[in-house]
């Protein structure tokens, strides 16, 4: 089936909020239709035909082809079909998803994956700041589906985490996984200081372990585990590497005392 | 009553009448075949029949390390009961006695059915509140902390109304060791029939009974139809020559695994023959008006 293509004309002069695209909203539209969906953040009006040159196909495959990180709120809300970005996107991509699958080819900015609730989300570069958290005011973030990054990730990654699986093949920033309800986080690479920050729950995997570990989680042993032999089964089609990682003997610490402490960091090192 | 005879093999023109029931099915794995064996045979024991057991279960087949779900060799069984509640009853108290009690095991669903029963669900509060819910897309497991690790368990496992208990073949020799032989040989074939399990030992039933007894409370007693030792006090079912009778009892998922259970059971009998095997094939029914499933034993004939 031949995509639904917008390429973008050049660098808009103003952030945009791409959220009607997605393909449950431009589902029946014509061309004419979606030229004129408006975009702007500002008082300055900004249509699709402003910004992207449109070529008309299956509004149920999206293509996003030279994008840039002005372009924040892609795929948000989106509840199935596909969107494919070439080029990096700005803040809270695929926010509030619930089915579906968003691939983005470049970097993304703060808030991806923002309470999301199903669905996957592959990303080649880097992730920013609070990937999957909740927005001010929220009480908690991603509770679904599926975030895999191939970069690192920034600050807070998994903050607020309920249920769904975040798998970061790089490194992350400080406090990967704070204040955790639930869910999984796996980190191929190494963590910055502080993992697990308040978490109440969920289980935390850090593969090249941490730059410095909370005095409030305690460590309870090196252990082959079953549970991490059938998640590597489960997750080996999203990560080799992470898949890789969770066959070997982890090291598991029990937190966040501080809290509940019904949660665990594993380290591979 | 007409017959037909194979290879000096007689079987009769008659069908085994069968009944509707529920049916689920779980995959028990551990970390060598011999463990998930012993789990999977300590869960089927003591459940032969729903009359005195509560519900009938065996092992479906046994799956090797790269067809699991946690790359460990294992063991698929299947339970079946008379309504969802007593399956539900029934599986909770197996697993939770005879599984998470077993070294190394884990316990996967192995069936997609209409309806869900409760398993890890069911199972965590042995966790102590240090049980861990796990969930990756649609699938759901627990984590229980046990003395060698910790138990892996699916939250659920799915229930089939569409199984069916009780086909069945009357198995008639001459003398015990062949009948025997005769029967061993249609349960090895049996076996490597998917989705069905035959719930007495060794698949092999030698007490066959009747509806209703002599006396009062008694829900079942000898079938004396089929007793040799009585053959001239009542009103036999059996030939001058037959010293012994065998009956192997088919529990299927489908009517259609019954079906091919039975088409394999009556293919070795008649391939043994009636020297070294069974001279007669049979079946038991109770005149077609209590179990929807028939099973015309010359629909079956290989």
């Amino acid at each position: 089936m031949k995509p639904l293509v917008l390429t973008l004309r050049q660098r808009p002069d103003q952030r945009l909020d791409l959220s009607p695209l997605v393909p449950s909203l431009l589902a029946g539209k014509t061309a004419a239709q979606i030229e004129r969906i408006a975009l702007q953040t500002t008082r300055c009006r900004v249509e699709v035909a402003d910004i992207f040159r449109l070529t008309m196909g299956a509004s149920e495959h999206v293509r996003i082809e030279g994008a840039c990180d002005r372009l924040d709120h892609i795929g948000q809300g989106m509840s199935g079909g596909e969107i494919v970005v070439d080029g990096d996107v700005g803040i809270q991509a695929g926010r509030l998803m619930t089915a579906g699958r968003l691939t983005l080819r470049g970097d993304a900015g703060p808030w991806l994956a923002s309470g999301m609730r199903g669905g996957t989300i592959e990303l080649a570069g880097t992730a920013g700041d609070y990937l999957g958290g909740p927005l001010a005011g929220e009480m908690a973030g991603m509770r679904g589906g599926v975030v895999v990054v191939r970069g690192r990730a920034g600050e807070r990654a998994g903050d607020r985490l309920r249920r769904g699986t975040i798998i970061i093949e790089g490194e992350t920033g400080a406090y990967a996984g704070s204040r955790m309800i639930a869910g999984t986080l796996i980190v191929g690479g190494k963590g910055g200081p502080l993992p697990g920050y308040l978490m109440k729950r969920g289980t935390i995997v850090l593969g090249g372990g941490c730059s410095a570990m909370s005095p409030t989680f305690v460590d309870c042993g090196r252990h082959e585990l079953l549970a991490m032999r059938l998640w590597a089964g489960l997750i080996q089609p999203y990560s080799k590497r992470a898949g890789s990682l969770l066959r070997r003997p982890l090291r598991r610490f029990a937190g966040d005392m501080a809290v509940l402490g019904k949660g665990e960091i594993f380290t591979g090192n | 009553m007409r017959t037909l005879t194979v290879k000096g093999v007689r079987i009769d023109d008659t069908f085994a009448e069968a009944f509707g029931m529920r049916a689920t099915a779980l995959l028990i794995t551990a970390d060598t075949p011999r463990w998930a064996r012993q789990a999977a045979r300590t869960m089927t024991g003591f459940a032969t029949s729903v009359i005195g057991c509560g519900c009938e279960a065996g092992v479906d087949y046994e799956l090797s390390a790269k067809r699991t779900p946690d790359g460990r060799p294992g063991v698929r069984v299947l339970l079946f009961a008379v309504s969802t509640s007593e399956l539900q009853k029934q599986l909770q108290a197996r697993v939770a006695q005879c599984v998470l009690t077993s070294p190394g095991s884990a316990c996967f669903a192995a069936i997609e059915g209409e309806e869900a029963l409760r398993l890890g669900n069911a199972l965590r509060y042995f966790g102590d509140g240090w049980q861990i819910s796990k969930r990756f897309n649609e699938r759901h497991f627990w984590r229980i902390p046990v003395m060698d690790g910790e138990f892996v368990c699916e939250a659920t496992t799915g229930l089939t109304k569409k199984a069916v208990g009780g086909g069945n073949l009357l198995i008639v020799g001459r003398s015990t060791e062949t009948t025997r032989a005769a029967a061993e040989a249609a349960v090895a074939a049996i076996a490597k029939i998917p989705d069905v399990i035959m719930p007495f030992p060794g698949g092999i039933v030698r007490s066959g009974s009747k509806v209703g007894s002599k006396y009062k409370g008694v829900p079942a007693s000898t079938n004396d139809a089929f007793c040799p030792t009585l053959r001239g006090a009542v009103n036999t079912a059996l030939d001058a020559d037959s010293a012994s009778v065998l009956e192997i009892v088919i529990d299927g998922l489908t009517s259609e695994a019954v079906a091919a259970a039975m088409r394999a059971g009556i293919g070795a009998v008649v391939e043994l023959g009636p020297k070294r095997g069974a001279t007669r094939i049979t079946a038991g029914n109770y005149g077609g008006k209590l179990g929807p499933h028939h099973y015309h034993l010359r629909d079956l004939v290989p």
